[in-house]
C-alpha cells in the first residue's frame, strides 16, 4: 500500500522524495505554502506558480499546479505576464535569494514598484546552493562560501528593506522554524491585493551551514529557536540580519496601495471606448488561520 | 485613428513600425511588454495608444530580458503576445528566447535592426542580426524568422509571424530594419474576414490524460493554459513528455530532436520567397530587407546593358530555401547577394549553392543603403 | 466531580469550571519510512515528546522516527508542517474514542 500524506494531493507524489538534502528548510518552506493555499479557499486550477533557478526554483516541479520554471532571475517577468493576461489567476513567485535579489533584482523592485498583484515567497540561504554553494547578495560578512573563501567582503541586502522601500504592499520574514506562523503570513500574503514579499530564513546545511560550522539542519533550527525575536511592525530599515545577531522576523509592512491594475483600470475610463473593465480575481474571505 | 477596432481596414499612409503594430493588432495580439530602444520604440509607443483601445494590455517593462520573459508568459496565460526591439536588446532578449523555444511558446518577437556592433548606430539602418536571429541563443534549435521590405510587407509579415509561431508553437523573429521601420509608405488593411488568422492547438483530453509535450504527428503538441485546470509543469530543463525535468541523454535526444525536426519536417509550409525572372537567369539577386528594394534599380540597369538577371526576395529568412538555391545555383553562373552586414546570408547562399555558381557578397557597414553601381558591379561580376 | 489530576494541579491555581467538559485530543502519529531523510526536526520540536529516532533505518539509509510515546500525541500537527519531506503527519482521533476528562 502507497502512504500518502494529507499533502499529496497538491504534490507531484511521484516526484518524492524531492532532491534537497536532510535539514534543509525548503521542504518545510513548501508545506508551510502548500497548507497556506490549501486553506486559502482560493480554487487550486486558480494557481500558477513560477520559479527561477536554483535549489528554492525547485519548488515549482513538486507542486502539482500550472508551475512554470523559467530562466535564472526571471521568474518575476514571467509572472507579471501571465498575471496581466489573465487577472484571475493568482501567481505565486517561488524562488531564492540569489534568483530573485541578485539577477532577479531588477525586476524585484519594479514590480515592487508598480504593486503588481503577486505574492512573492523568497527562501534565503545566505548562498547560491545549488552551483555548490557560492557567495550571493544576502551573504553576511565575514561568512565563507566557496566565493569567498577569505570570507565575505560586502554587506549583504536586507530584503524587507528594500521590498518595503520599493513599494510591497505586505513584507514578512520568518524561519522555517516557525512553520505554523510562517503558513498564516503566506496565506495573508497570498490573498492580499498587492505585492506581498515573504522571506523565509532558510537552513542550508550541506553548504552554507557547512563552510560556517553552522551543523546540522536541526542545529541551525536550534539556532533559529536561540536568535529569532518578533517584532511585528518593526521598521524593515533595522531589520537587517547581523552576524552573530538576533532574527527579526515578523509582519513588517502591511498596507493598502491601488495596484498597476487598479490604476490601469481608474486611468482609462472614459478615454478609451471599450470597457476596459478586466476580470478580477474573485473575492474569497479569508477564513480563520487558526483551523 | 482614434478607433477601438482591432482592423483599421481601409488605405493609411504609415510608417512601417506603426504598420507592424496594426499589423499585431490585427493578428490578435492583445499584450506586448517591451522597453523603448530606437528605431523600434514606435511599435511600443503606437501599441500603448491602441492596446487599450481594443481592450488589450500594454506594459513597458524595466529592461528588455523582463519583457522577453512578460511575453512568454503571457502567452502561457492564452494571449497572443509580441516585443519590438533592436540589436542590443535583441542580444539582451536571447537567453530567453531559448526559453521561448524550449517551453514552446508562441511570441513574437520584432527586431528593426540598426547598425552595430554594440550601441552603433541607433537612428540608422543595418542588416547586422541575421545570423544573430538563428543562432543567437545558445543550444541546437530551429527559429522562424521573416523579413519584410515594406510597410505593407511589415504589416502583413507580422500577422504571417503570429500565424507560424501559433501553428509551430515556436517564438517568431520579424527581423525588419530602420529604413524600413521608418519609411511611410500607403498601406492597405484588409477587412477582419478576409485576415486568415491561426491559434495554437488545444488538448483535445481531459487533465488526467493530457502530457504537455506529447506531440501529434507534425511534432506540434498541444498547448494547455495556465488556469484552465491541467495543472502541467513546464521547465526550461530537458524534459520528458510530462514536462518533468529529467537530466539525460535520452530524454535530450528525445526532447531536442522534435523541436529541430518540428521546423524542419515542417519547412514546406513555412519557407516562402518571392521570384522575378530566375527563369533562366545567369545572374540571381538573393536579397531580403530593405536590400531587396535597393538592388531593383541595379537590377533594371544590368539588364539595360543586356545582363539575365533575377530576383530572389527571401520572404522567410530562417528556415532557409536550401534546396531551392541548390536547385538554382544548377542553372545559374552566380548569386550576388546585396546585405547591410559582412556576410551572414551569403554564407548561407554559399553554402547551398554548394560550389555550382559563385556568390559574390556586396557588403556594406550600414548606416545607408548599398550605392546602386556597387550592386551593379557585383551582377556584372557574377554574369562573367 | 473527579480529583483534579497531578497534571491539572501544577497547571491550574484551581481547577477551571468546564474540566470535565475539556477534552484534550488525541491523534496518531503516520510516519512514510521511505520518505524521511533522518534531519530531526519533528523529535525536538514535537511538544509532547511523542518522537525518537530508530534504530532502524530506510533503503536510502536514513534513521526515520518512531513514536516512542504515542499516547502522548495530541494531534497538533506540528510534525505535518515542519517535515521538510512530508513523511509525518498525524491524524485525529475521533473524540468519541476518547475518554472525557482529558487523560
Amino acid at each position: 500500500m502507497i502512504e500518502r500524506h494529507p499533502m499529496d494531493q497538491l504534490l507531484r507524489e511521484d516526484r518524492i522524495p524531492h532532491i534537497w538534502c536532510s535539514g534543509c528548510g525548503l521542504g518545510t518552506s513548501l508545506t508551510a505554502f502548500i497548507s497556506a493555499i490549501q486553506a486559502s479557499g482560493v480554487p487550486l486550477d486558480k494557481i500558477s506558480v513560477v520559479s527561477g533557478i536554483g535549489c528554492t526554483g525547485r519548488v515549482a516541479g513538486y507542486v502539482k499546479l500550472d508551475s512554470f520554471h523559467t530562466t535564472h532571475g526571471r521568474a518575476i517577468p514571467f509572472a507579471v505576464g501571465l498575471h496581466l493576461a489573465n487577472p484571475s489567476l493568482k501567481v505565486v513567485v517561488f524562488s531564492g535569494d540569489g534568483d530573485l535579489i541578485a539577477i532577479g533584482g531588477n525586476h524585484f523592485i519594479h514590480s515592487a514598484r508598480r504593486n503588481l498583484d503577486l505574492t512573492i515567497i523568497c527562501v534565503n540561504n545566505f548562498n547560491y546552493g545549488m552551483t555548490g554553494g557560492q557567495g550571493g547578495p544576502t551573504t553576511p560578512i565575514g561568512a565563507k562560501t566557496t566565493t569567498t573563501p577569505y570570507g565575505n567582503f560586502e554587506f549583504p541586502f536586507n530584503i524587507p528593506h528594500l521590498a518595503a522601500a520599493s513599494g510591497a504592499t505586505y513584507v514578512a520574514r520568518w524561519t522555517a522554524l516557525d512553520a505554523r506562523r510562517l503558513k498564516k503570513s503566506i496565506q495573508e500574503a497570498f490573498l492580499k491585493r498587492g505585492f506581498s514579499v515573504v522571506e523565509i530564513i532558510s537552513p542550508c546545511p550541506t553548504l552554507f551551514g557547512r563552510f560556517n560550522r553552522q551543523g546540522t539542519g536541526l542545529d541551525i533550527l536550534n539556532s533559529y529557536r536561540e536568535n529569532t525575536v518578533i517584532q511585528h511592525g518593526a521598521d524593515p530599515a533595522k531589520v537587517a540580519i547581523e552576524p552573530d545577531g538576533k532574527i527579526i522576523v515578523g509582519k513588517f509592512v502591511d498596507i493598502e496601495r491601488p495596484t498597476f491594475l487598479d490604476l490601469v483600470n481608474e486611468g482609462l475610463k472614459g478615454k478609451v471606448e471599450v470597457s476596459y473593465e478586466k476580470p478580477q480575481p474573485e473575492e474569497v474571505t479569508v477564513p480563520s488561520a487558526d483551523e | 485613428m482614434e478607433s477601438n477596432a482591432a482592423v483599421l481596414t481601409g488605405e493609411h499612409f504609415i510608417t512601417g513600425n506603426e504598420a507592424c503594430a496594426e499589423g499585431a493588432l490585427a493578428a490578435g495580439c492583445r499584450f506586448f511588454a517591451g522597453y523603448p530602444i530606437t528605431p523600434s520604440t514606435e511599435v511600443a509607443e503606437h501599441l500603448s495608444k491602441r492596446l487599450p483601445q481594443v481592450g488589450g494590455t500594454f506594459i513597458q517593462m524595466e529592461d528588455e530580458l523582463a519583457s522577453m520573459n512578460a511575453i512568454l508568459g503571457a502567452s502561457w496565460a492564452g494571449m497572443k503576445t509580441m516585443t519590438a526591439t533592436s540589436g542590443p536588446g535583441f542580444s539582451l532578449m536571447m537567453e530567453n528566447l531559448g526559453l521561448g523555444v524550449m517551453l514552446e511558446t508562441p511570441c513574437v518577437l520584432v527586431n528593426i535592426q540598426r547598425g552595430g556592433p554594440s550601441t552603433g548606430l541607433p537612428t540608422l539602418v543595418g542588416q547586422g542580426d541575421m545570423m544573430q536571429a538563428r543562432w543567437g541563443s545558445h543550444g541546437p534549435y530551429e527559429i522562424i524568422a521573416l523579413s519584410p521590405s515594406s510597410p505593407q510587407e511589415i504589416f502583413d509579415f507580422t500577422i504571417k509571424a503570429f500565424n507560424l509561431s501559433e501553428q509551430f508553437r515556436v517564438p517568431t523573429l520579424v527581423m525588419s530594419d530602420e529604413v524600413v521601420g521608418h519609411m511611410t509608405e500607403k498601406v492597405t488593411v484588409p477587412a477582419p474576414e478576409d485576415i486568415k488568422l491561426t491559434y495554437r492547438k488545444t488538448p483535445k483530453v481531459p487533465p488526467e490524460e493530457y502530457l504537455p509535450y506529447e506531440a501529434d504527428e507534425d511534432l506540434v503538441p498541444a498547448m494547455a493554459l495556465a488556469g484552465q485546470g491541467y495543472g502541467m509543469h513546464v521547465t526550461g530543463l530537458t524534459h520528458d513528455r510530462k514536462g518533468y525535468p529529467v537530466i539525460s541523454e535520452e530524454a535530450q535526444i528525445e526532447l531536442v530532436e522534435r523541436l529541430v525536426y518540428k521546423i524542419r519536417k515542417n519547412r514546406d509550409k513555412i519557407i516562402e520567397y518571392r521570384e522575378e525572372e530566375c527563369e533562366g537567369a545567369d545572374v540571381i539577386v538573393c536579397a531580403y530587407g530593405i536590400s531587396a528594394r535597393t538592388c531593383l534599380l541595379p537590377i533594371g540597369m544590368a539588364r539595360e546593358e543586356g545582363i539575365k538577371v533575377g530576383l530572389l526576395k527571401l520572404i522567410v529568412v530562417w528556415p532557409f530555401p536550401e534546396e531551392h538555391i541548390d536547385q538554382l545555383a544548377e542553372g545559374v553562373k552566380g548569386f550576388v547577394v546585396p546585405e547591410i552586414n559582412y556576410g551572414q546570408i551569403s554564407l548561407e547562399v554559399e553554402r547551398c549553392a554548394h560550389g555550382k555558381a559563385k556568390v559574390i557578397h556586396v557588403p556594406h557597414a550600414g548606416g545607408g543603403i548599398h550605392d546602386p553601381t556597387k550592386v551593379l558591379e557585383a551582377i556584372r561580376r557574377a554574369a562573367k | 466531580m473527579d480529583e483534579p489530576s497531578t497534571a491539572e494541579k501544577s497547571r491550574f491555581w484551581r481547577k477551571p469550571l468546564d474540566a470535565d467538559e475539556l477534552q484534550i485530543p488525541k491523534g496518531k502519529v503516520h510516519i512514510i519510512k521511505e520518505r524521511c531523510k533522518g534531519c530531526g526536526f519533528c523529535v525536538e520540536y514535537c511538544p509532547r515528546d511523542v518522537l525518537e529516532i530508530s534504530e532502524e533505518f530506510n533503503s536510502k539509509g536514513y534513521h526515520y522516527p518512531f513514536t516512542a510515546n504515542p499516547d502522548a500525541c495530541v494531534s497538533c500537527g506540528l510534525c505535518d508542517l515542519l517535515c521538510p519531506e512530508f513523511a509525518i503527519y498525524s491524524e485525529l482521533i475521533e473524540p468519541e474514542e476518547v475518554e472525557k476528562g482529558g487523560k
